[in-house]
C-alpha cells in the first residue's frame, strides 16, 4: 500500500485513538475527526512485544494477502458420494473426530456417545456396554477429521462404513470430505447412540448414500460455493440455518434420483429425509469452507487463522503460518436457548467442526443475512447486525462471492487475522448447537458461543517466535 | 483508409462459480448497455434464458457453462469500446459487493479499529490523512502499525514506547512511504491543523523538523511574533535523533518539506543529538536543495536567537521578543534559582543557559546525567539551584501531562514561593491547542496568596491566536507579580539577573 506522500498536500482529516482531549482539539480546529473505540490488546500488558514482533514481521501484510487469495480462489464443487472407509482411506477400528486431538480420557460425554455408536454401528461391539469397555481399553483409534481433510458436525465421528460427499477444487485439485447429516433430535453426532440411531446410519450407508452417489455422479459436478452465495442471499448463514441450501441442493438431484431406478418408496424416503432436515446442506458447507481454508494453510509469516474446531473438551484453533500446531483451550459453554426441558446444566461445552463455516466468513460472522435465526441462537435483529459488523474488525477481507445483502451487499468479512482478534480483544462469533452433556442424550439446544481467548494469545506469542527479532532488540 | 463502417462484435467472457443476484445483474447490464460505442450488453448467469438472450446478441459460450457461471457479453464497435465496456462491467460488480456499509438499520457502533474509522472517513467524504495515537505507550506501536497498513501517516503522541517498538515502526514506514511522527511526540502543524500540544500560527515559509515538543512550541511562537509564518511543524519525537533510531523519521521528514514547494526555509530543532546521527543529518541538510538551519541545543545556540536568525534570512527585522511586567519591579534577593516546567526543552534550554553562571543545577532530566552533583532525588528535594521538569515521563506516568493538569506544578511552586533559601523561581506557561483553557489562572493564584518576596519570571510560550488568548494570560500573570517574556532565553538571563550573588 506504498504511496504518493499527501501529508503536506492533502487537507487535514484525522484518524484518533487515545485521548479525547486531542481529538475535541482538532475538532476545535474544524478539522475532521473520526474517533476509535480503543481497548487494550489481550494479553493484559504481557503480550505487547509479541504483538509488535509479528505486526513488523516484513512477511506478514504480503503473506496474509497470499493466504487469502488462495482461499478466495477456491471453487468448491461436489463430485462423489463414497463410504469414509474408500474415501478417506479410513481402516475399521480408527474413528475420526471433531476439533483437535483428544483421548478417550479426556473425550467429553458427546464424544464418547457418538464413538460407541460408531463401534456398535461398525460392528465392533454387540452392545453400548461393550463397546464403552472397548473403547476405554484403547481399543480403536481416535485421530481428528480436520488431519485428513474432512470435518464433521459437533462429535464429528466418522467410521469406515458411514458414506461422506466428496468436495474438489479443480484448480488446484485439493479435496474436502464431511459426512452425510443425520437430522435433528437423538442423532449419533449430537452424542445419542440407541437403537434409533444406529438404524438410521444403516439405512444411510444402505439406501441413502448410494442414491446420492448416483446422483450426484449423474448431475454433477455441483458447484456447492454458488449454492452458498445463494444461500447467504435467502436468509441462511450456512452453520445453523441451511434450509434453502438444501432445498436448492435437493432441486438439483432430484431429476436424477427420479430416474435412477431406485424403488419409488425407497426414493420418497430419501426425499422425506432430506427436505426434512433443514441441517442437511450444513453437511456441504462445511467442507467448501474446510477446502477454502485448507488452501491458505502452510504461508510463511500468515496470521491468518485457518481452522476453528471444538471436540467438546478443548477448543483449538491452527493458524497459516505456524502449519499444523493447535493452541488449545478448554471449550466453552454456549448460551442460548433449550429444548423441552433441558437447562443450561444439561449442556455440553462446544463441540463440532461446524466452526469451520465461521472460519471462512460465514455462520456467526454472516448472521446480519439470517435474521430467522436469531431468536434461535437467543439474539436479536440488533445483535446479528452489530455482530457482523464486528467481525469486519477481525477478518482480513470481505468476499465478493458471499455477498450480504442487508449490509448493502458487503462481502462477508474473511479470513480472522490473529493480530486483530489479539489487538482489539474482539473474539469471533459462533453460531452452534449444543449437545448433552451425558452420553446418549442427543441435543439439547443451540446458541452463541466464543473461543476462547488463550487459542489467540497462544497462537500470537507462537507467530512472534516465528518472526524476526525486533531491530535493535 | 476504408470507407465501409466498421461492424460491431460480440465478446463474451466467463466467471465461473461467480454468483449474483439477477435484480442486481440487470443494472449493471443496463449501465454498461448506456456506454456509448455499445450495442447491447448482457451481464448476467448463464441460466438457459440468459443464453437464449446471448444467442439473440450472436454471442455463445464454451461447453461445460451453467447457471452458476456469470456471464459478461458486450456487442460493440471497436476494441477499445469493448475494452473499455468490458472494465466498466468489472468496476461495476466490484462495487456490488464492496457495500457503503450502510443498510441494515441500527446504529453504527464505534469504529474499533484505526482502518475502519478511517474507512468511515472516506465514506463520509472526508478521506483520512494522518493518525493521531495518544494510547499507552505499550499500545502505541500496534495501533500506529495499523495507521501505516491503512495507508496513513502517523504521530504517536504517546510517550514510554519501547525503543525497540519505535524502530521496526519507522522501518515499516519507511518501506511504505510514510512518516512517524514521534513517539512522544508532543507538538505537531500539518496543513494549518495543530496537533497534540499545538500553538496556532499563522500560514508561511518556514517549515520545521522536531526532535522535541516545546523546542518547536517555542521557535512557532517567536516566529509568530516576528511575523513569521509556519507551514509545517513535523514532530519526529524526542529519541529519533539518538544512536538506536539514528535519525529514521528525522531525514523523511526533510525530505517531505525539501518537496514542498511553498517551505522556503526548514529549520530542524532538538535537545543534543547523538554526534554520529547529528553528523548524518547535517550532510542529509546540506544536500537539500531548501536551506535548512539547524538548531541542536547543547552547543553555542539558543532558541531564541536561532528564531532571530532566521527572521532575518528571510529579510526581516532583527526582532525583539515582547515581555510584560509587573507593576511593581520585584527585588532582586539571594538564594538558590528554583526552575519549575512543563516543557522539558524550555527546562533544558533554561539550565544550559543558567548552568553557564551558576554552575551545577540539579535536576529530574540532569544535563550531566549520572553526576550527583547535577542530580535531583526521588522526592525532588534539594536545597540549591535546581529544575524540575514535570512533563517527563516518570512523573507522568499513570496522571496527565503537566500542560493538562498542572496541579503538581502549582502545588510546588506554593512550596517554593514559602521556601526561604529560594531565590528566583522561574517557569513556563504553556498555550496552544490540547493545553489548560487557562494555565495562567493557577500560577497567578499560587502568587497572589502567597505574600512572598521570591520574584517569579514566566515564559509565556504562547502565539497570538492561541485559544487562551496570550495577551490575557500574560495581564493575568503579571498582575498577580510575575515578569513575563515570550523568550525563554530571555526569562532564563533575567531570573539569574534578580539572583542576588554572593
Amino acid at each position: 500500500m506504498s504511496g504518493e506522500p499527501t501529508l503536506l498536500t492533502a487537507d487535514p482529516s484525522v484518524v484518533s485513538v487515545g485521548a479525547g482531549l486531542f481529538a475535541d482539539a482538532l475538532a476545535a480546529q474544524a478539522v475532521p475527526v473520526a474517533p476509535v473505540d480503543f481497548a487494550p490488546p489481550l494479553g493484559d500488558g504481557a503480550l505487547d512485544d509479541a504483538l509488535v514482533r509479528v505486526l513488523a514481521d516484513p512477511r506478514r501484510t504480503a503473506a496474509n494477502a497470499t493466504a487469502v487469495e488462495r482461499v478466495l480462489a477456491v471453487r468448491p464443487q461436489l463430485v462423489d458420494v463414497r463410504p469414509a472407509g474408500e474415501a478417506l482411506g479410513l481402516e475399521p477400528g480408527t474413528f475420526y473426530h471433531a476439533g483437535p486431538p483428544v483421548d478417550w480420557e479426556r473425550a467429553s460425554g458427546p464424544l464418547r456417545g457418538a464413538l460407541i455408536g460408531a463401534m456398535v454401528f461398525e460392528g465392533m461391539a454387540a452392545t453400548p456396554e461393550e463397546a464403552e469397555r472397548a473403547l476405554a481399553s484403547g481399543a480403536a483409534r481416535l485421530d481428528p477429521c480436520h488431519h485428513h481433510s474432512a470435518v464433521g458436525p459437533m462429535a464429528g465421528v466418522i467410521s469406515p462404513s458411514m458414506w461422506v460427499f466428496e468436495l474438489v477444487d479443480e484448480a488446484t485439485g485439493r479435496r474436502a470430505w464431511c459426512s452425510l447429516n443425520e437430522g435433528l433430535g437423538k442423532v449419533l453426532r449430537y452424542g445419542a447412540y440407541g437403537p434409533e440411531v444406529i438404524e438410521r446410519l444403516r439405512w444411510m450407508s444402505a439406501v441413502l448414500g448410494p442414491m446420492l452417489r448416483d446422483a450426484v455422479r449423474a448431475v454433477g459436478p455441483l458447484d456447492i460455493g454458488a449454492v452458498v452465495a445463494q444461500m447467504l442471499q435467502m436468509g441462511d448463514e450456512g452453520h445453523n440455518r441451511n434450509r434453502s441450501g438444501t432445498l436448492m441442493l435437493l432441486r438439483d438431484l432430484l431429476p436424477a434420483i427420479i430416474t435412477s431406478g431406485a424403488p419409488s418408496d425407497d426414493v420418497a424416503e430419501a426425499v422425506r429425509f432430506v427436505s426434512g432436515n433443514d441441517h442437511f446442506f450444513l453437511n456441504l458447507v462445511m467442507p467448501a469452507a474446510k477446502l477454502m481454508m485448507d488452501a491458505g494453510r502452510d504461508v510463511p509469516g500468515s496470521s491468518l487463522v485457518v481452522a476453528m474446531a471444538r471436540n467438546g473438551t478443548d477448543f483449538g484453533i491452527q493458524v497459516s503460518g505456524t502449519g499444523d500446531t493447535w493452541f488449545t483451550a478448554p471449550a466453552e459453554l454456549p448460551q442460548g436457548l433449550f429444548l423441552g426441558s433441558y437447562g443450561p446444566e444439561d449442556a455440553n461445552p462446544d463441540i463440532g467442526d461446524s466452526a469451520i463455516t465461521e472460519t471462512c466468513g460465514i455462520g456467526g460472522f454472516a448472521m446480519a443475512t439470517a435474521p430467522a435465526i436469531v431468536r434461535f441462537v437467543g439474539g436479536d435483529v440488533e445483535f446479528a447486525l452489530a455482530t457482523s459488523r464486528s467481525m469486519y474488525e477481525i477478518t482480513l477481507a470481505e468476499n465478493p462471492a458471499f455477498q450480504l445483502p442487508v449490509l448493502d451487499f458487503r462481502g462477508a468479512p474473511t479470513g480472522i487475522d490473529v493480530t486483530r482478534v489479539v489487538r482489539t480483544g474482539i473474539l469471533p462469533q459462533i453460531n452452534t448447537g449444543m449437545a448433552g452433556r451425558v452420553a446418549g442424550t442427543g441435543q439439547v439446544g443451540a446458541g452463541l458461543v466464543n473461543p476462547p481467548e488463550a487459542c489467540f494469545t497462544q497462537a500470537l506469542a507462537a507467530l512472534a517466535q516465528a518472526a524476526p527479532e525486533l531491530p535493535g532488540a | 483508409m476504408t470507407s465501409q463502417a466498421p461492424s460491431p462484435a460480440t465478446t463474451v467472457t466467463i466467471r465461473r462459480g461467480a454468483y449474483r443476484d439477477s435484480v442486481a445483474l440487470m443494472r449493471v447490464s443496463r449501465e454498461v448497455s448506456a456506454l456509448d460505442g455499445v450495442d447491447a450488453a448482457l451481464v448476467a448467469m448463464a441460466t438457459e434464458l440468459n443464453l437464449e438472450l446471448l444467442a439473440q446478441m450472436g454471442g455463445s459460450v464454451p461447453e461445460g457453462t451453467g447457471p452458476n457461471d456469470l456471464l459478461i457479453a458486450v456487442r460493440a464497435t471497436g476494441g477499445e469500446t469493448t475494452a473499455a465496456a468490458l472494465e466498466r462491467a468489472d468496476a461495476e460488480l466490484a462495487a456490488m459487493s464492496t457495500g457503503g456499509g450502510g443498510g441494515g438499520g441500527g446504529a453504527e457502533a464505534p469504529a474499533r479499529t484505526l482502518r475502519t474509522a478511517a474507512a468511515r472517513a472516506a465514506r463520509d467524504g472526508a478521506p483520512a490523512s494522518l493518525a493521531l495515537v495518544s494510547v499507552p505507550g505499550r499500545y502505541a506501536a500496534a495501533e500506529a502499525f495499523e495507521a501505516l497498513e491503512a495507508g496513513l501517516d502517523v504521530l504517536v503522541f504517546s510517550d514510554n514506547v519501547p525503543v525497540e517498538h519505535e524502530i521496526a515502526l519507522k522501518d515499516r514506514a519507511a518501506g511504505l512511504g510514510r512518516l512517524v511522527m514521534g513517539p512522544d511526540c508532543g507538538t505537531a502543524v500539518v496543513g494549518g491543523a495543530g496537533l497534540g500540544f499545538a500553538n496556532t500560527v499563522r500560514p508561511g515559509p518556514v517549515g520545521i523538523v522536531a526532535a522535541s515538543g516545546t523546542g518547536a512550541q517555542q521557535l512557532v511562537c517567536l516566529l509568530d511574533a516576528a511575523g513569521v509564518g509556519v507551514g509545517h511543524c513535523l514532530g519526529v519525537g524526542g529519541r529519533d535523533l539518538s544512536s538506536a533510531v539514528a535519525g529514521r523519521s528525522t531525514r523523511q521528514a526533510l525530505r517531505l518539506l525539501d518537496a514542498d514547494p511553498a517551505t522556503e526555509r526548514i529549520v530542524l530543532v532538538s535537545k543534543p543529538p547523538a554526534p554520529e546521527v547529528a553528523e548524518a543529518v547535517r550532510a542529509e541538510a546540506a544536500a537539500l536543495a531548501t536551506p535548512v538551519h539547524l538548531v541542536m541545543l547543547g552547543g553555542e545556540t539558543d532558541l531564541s536567537a536561532a528564531a532571530a536568525e532566521v527572521v532575518t534570512a528571510l529579510g526581516g527585522p532583527a526582532p525583539r521578543w515582547p515581555s510584560w511586567s509587573p507593576a511593581a519591579a520585584p527585588s532582586p534577593r539571594a538564594g538558590a534559582l528554583r526552575g519549575l516546567f512543563c516543557g522539558g526543552t524550555l527546562a533544558d534550554e533554561a539550565m544550559l543557559i543558567a548552568s553557564a553562571a551558576l554552575g551545577p543545577i540539579a535536576s529530574n532530566i540532569p544535563l550531566r546525567p549520572g553526576d550527583a552533583a547535577w542530580t535531583l532525588p526521588a522526592d525532588l528535594r534539594h536545597d540549591g539551584h535546581l529544575v524540575i521538569d514535570f512533563g517527563d515521563d516518570t512523573l507522568t506516568s499513570g496522571r496527565p501531562h503537566p500542560m493538562i493538569d498542572p496541579s503538581a506544578r502549582e502545588e510546588r511552586l506554593r512550596a517554593e514561593l514559602a521556601d526561604p533559601a529560594a531565590g528566583v523561581v522561574l517557569l513556563d506557561v504553556v498555550l496552544g491547542h490540547g493545553a489548560h483553557p487557562d494555565p495562567a489562572a493557577g500560577v497567578a493564584a499560587a502568587l497572589t496568596g502567597s505574600g512572598s518576596a521570591v520574584p517569579v519570571v514566566v515564559t509565556l510560550c504562547g502565539s497570538s491566536g492561541d485559544p487562551q488568548g496570550l495577551e490575557a494570560q500574560a495581564a493575568a500573570l503579571a498582575s498577580a507579580g510575575a515578569e513575563v517574556y515570550l523568550s525563554n532565553a530571555e526569562a532564563t538571563r533575567r531570573a539569574l539577573d534578580l539572583l542576588k550573588r554572593p
